[in-house]
């Protein structure tokens, strides 16, 4: 099941990487970065995952999600350093988010992009509304509708933890995930 | 007596204006030689205390220049507040250059009249000799008109001094409770006030050309808008509120356009938004971030930063014929740039190994020059004659403004007793 989930993140993520290579909404370098990731982690999964995509997915499809199908999750993502790129390590959730919102049409979701102190405020504003959208992207490719999902991008404006540090700054490049009622 | 009583006076009038700034001024570094002036205590030959030190405003004007050394008052061996109470002498033999002696005179109706005059000490000719009248509120403007017309006539270089800068502050309470406040200052940091007050924040104020509106992004509907402000009125209103980004409004030359930032039609793209019909108009087409931008001094074109080419850098885009230019080749990190009113500089954020600093660039030769040696910078705004940069930086782990020279020579702070301050934006030549 959690295997499963993961080679399903993993092709989406290659959809993904293949919508952003396509599409006019995503840097050549925010694409490039994708197809990498997305490609390595394809890679190391495809021994166990390649083919069982299908089936899994109308597995997921008898559950029936509720609001505790997410209360476990993560809703904080992580992201490099003037990057919008989302980490192969939040797929996980990001789909289990995807599919929570896929069943429930009346759930809304808010995507808060932010960025860490370092360089201008506005292009780090940018920069938030950036990853909020790939985050958005994520979602709606695993089947959330575009609808129940707002971008608000805070950029440097509002960070999680205060400190000029490494540790300070990974952890306020984020999109965090917050739910309507 | 007299003397001790008019000093008692100097120095709670000095106290006074102290406490009114939020922002003080410290001066970190000068040129190697400033020209040494003194600045004789004006007269004033009234019972009551005078209302203001203009004479200590001057001083303090000229000094934070970086290009001028005043001598301090101990070591004046005369007050003149007239030309015939000037010895020479005394002056030359004090090593000083330049004298600037000053009289008040109190007038009906709470105006004042202040007279001055600049000496050549060495070849003992007068190079000033006017008069300024205004009330009371007027005082300090009319202190920093004085140091302007002194700066002008001994650099060849009009004055900044009775300008204004605005700037955000912003304290933070605990997680998702914070105070952000636009505020309005004199360039010297005195007379705060406040134009905005807000949970929410607050950012990237721009002037209006002839210095009475901001232009400013507020996120106090939750969502970010821009707004523009009448700053006599205070009259406000929303021009801007799509979905998505609307930020970095920056006025054109001619006070008719805004440019800037919106999201609207999928990416961060640069518009201009004509005021009066609420027109707006694209001017990039691109998949990257395109943001910031500010225009040459000519209105015809626009400079932005784009990360187009993989990392963000300055490009300037001909409004006319649509041309693309890259401007910035160094660094691996350069953003917000403005351009000097001559056109010639290119002022920016610059990163290099790591460290972010506001750079210029000379659009002729090609060469960088680092100016400031703080970390963290951001924001750099531009004084109307193109002496100083403004710009905000961290100080051990607290916002503060900061000003350097164009040529990196003189370098200065406004730290600020209380909270972070940013944003600062340095106001056009102000009537």
């Amino acid at each position: 099941m959690r295997v499963g989930n993961f080679t399903k993140a993993v092709a989406v993520a290659a959809t993904v990487a293949w919508m952003a290579g396509c599409s006019t909404t995503d840097t050549t370098s925010d694409s490039g970065e994708m197809m990498d990731k997305g490609s390595q982690q394809q890679d190391s999964a495809s021994s166990s995952g390649t083919g069982s995509d299908g089936q899994m997915h109308s597995g997921h499809m008898a559950d029936k999600m509720g609001k505790d199908a997410i209360a476990d999750l993560q809703t904080v993502f992580y992201f490099d350093f003037d990057k919008a790129v989302v980490r192969p390590v939040g797929f996980e959730d990001l789909s289990a988010h995807a599919k929570y919102l896929a069943d429930n049409p009346n759930a809304r979701v808010v995507l808060e992009g932010h960025a860490d102190e370092r360089g201008t405020r506005e292009y780090n504003i940018a920069l938030g509304e950036r990853r909020a959208k790939a985050v958005s992207r994520f979602l709606t490719v695993q089947g959330a509708a575009s609808e129940q999902i707002e971008v608000v991008s805070y950029g440097e404006e509002r960070p999680a933890v205060t400190g000029s540090n490494e540790a300070a700054w990974s952890k306020n490049r984020r999109v965090e995930l917050k739910y309507g009622r | 007596m007299k003397q001790l009583l008019r000093y008692g006076a100097l120095i709670g009038l000095l106290l006074a204006s102290l406490a009114r700034a939020e922002l003080t001024i410290e001066i970190t570094q000068g040129v190697d030689k400033p020209t040494p002036i003194a600045v004789a205590p004006f007269g004033w030959q009234q019972p009551q205390a005078m209302p203001e030190d203009i004479a200590s405003i001057v001083e303090a004007d000229l000094h934070r220049s970086g290009l001028f050394e005043p001598m301090a008052r101990q070591n004046m061996l005369s007050f003149p507040s007239t030309a015939g109470e000037v010895y020479f002498r005394d002056w030359r033999q004090g090593g000083q250059e330049y004298l600037l002696i000053g009289n008040i005179e109190p007038q009906a109706g709470d105006r004042y009249l202040i007279s001055f005059e600049l000496f050549d000490v060495l070849k003992e000719q007068r190079l000033i000799g006017e008069t300024l009248s205004g009330n009371r509120r007027q005082l300090r403007r009319m202190a920093h008109t004085i140091a302007d017309k002194v700066y002008e006539k001994l650099t060849g270089i009009p004055g900044a001094f009775s300008t204004q800068i605005v700037y955000v502050t912003a304290q933070r309470f605990s997680k998702d409770n914070y105070r952000y406040q636009l505020q309005l200052a004199d360039a010297d940091g005195a007379n705060p006030r406040q134009i905005l007050d807000s949970r929410e924040p607050i950012l990237s104020p721009s002037w209006s050309r002839d210095g009475k509106k901001l232009a400013y992004v507020s996120f106090e509907t939750g969502r970010p808008a821009i707004y523009i402000q009448n700053l006599a009125t205070g009259a406000r209103e929303k021009v801007t509120g799509f979905r998505g980004l609307n930020g970095a409004p920056s006025w054109s030359p001619d006070g008719r356009t805004l440019a800037l930032t919106l999201s609207k039609d999928g990416n961060p793209e640069i518009y201009t938004l004509d005021i009066a019909t609420r027109k707006l108009t694209r001017i990039t087409k691109h998949y990257g971030i395109d943001t910031e931008p500010t225009w040459s001094a000519d209105g015809r074109s626009i400079i932005f930063t784009s990360n187009r080419g993989g990392q963000p850098q300055i490009y300037q885009k001909e409004l006319a014929t649509g041309w693309i230019e890259r401007l910035s080749f160094d660094g691996d990190y350069n953003a917000k740039a403005h351009l000097t009113q001559d056109g010639r500089h290119l002022v920016m954020v610059h990163r290099e190994r790591g460290v972010f600093n506001i750079a210029v660039q000379d659009l002729k030769t090609g060469r960088l020059d680092v100016l400031s040696q703080t970390s963290l910078d951001e924001s750099p705004s531009i004084a109307p004659n193109g002496s100083m940069v403004i710009y905000a930086t961290k100080q051990a782990g607290k916002e503060v403004l900061s000003v350097v020279s164009l040529d990196g020579q003189v370098k200065y702070k406004l730290p600020s007793k209380q909270g972070n301050v940013r944003e600062p934006s340095w106001s056009p030549y102000l009537q």
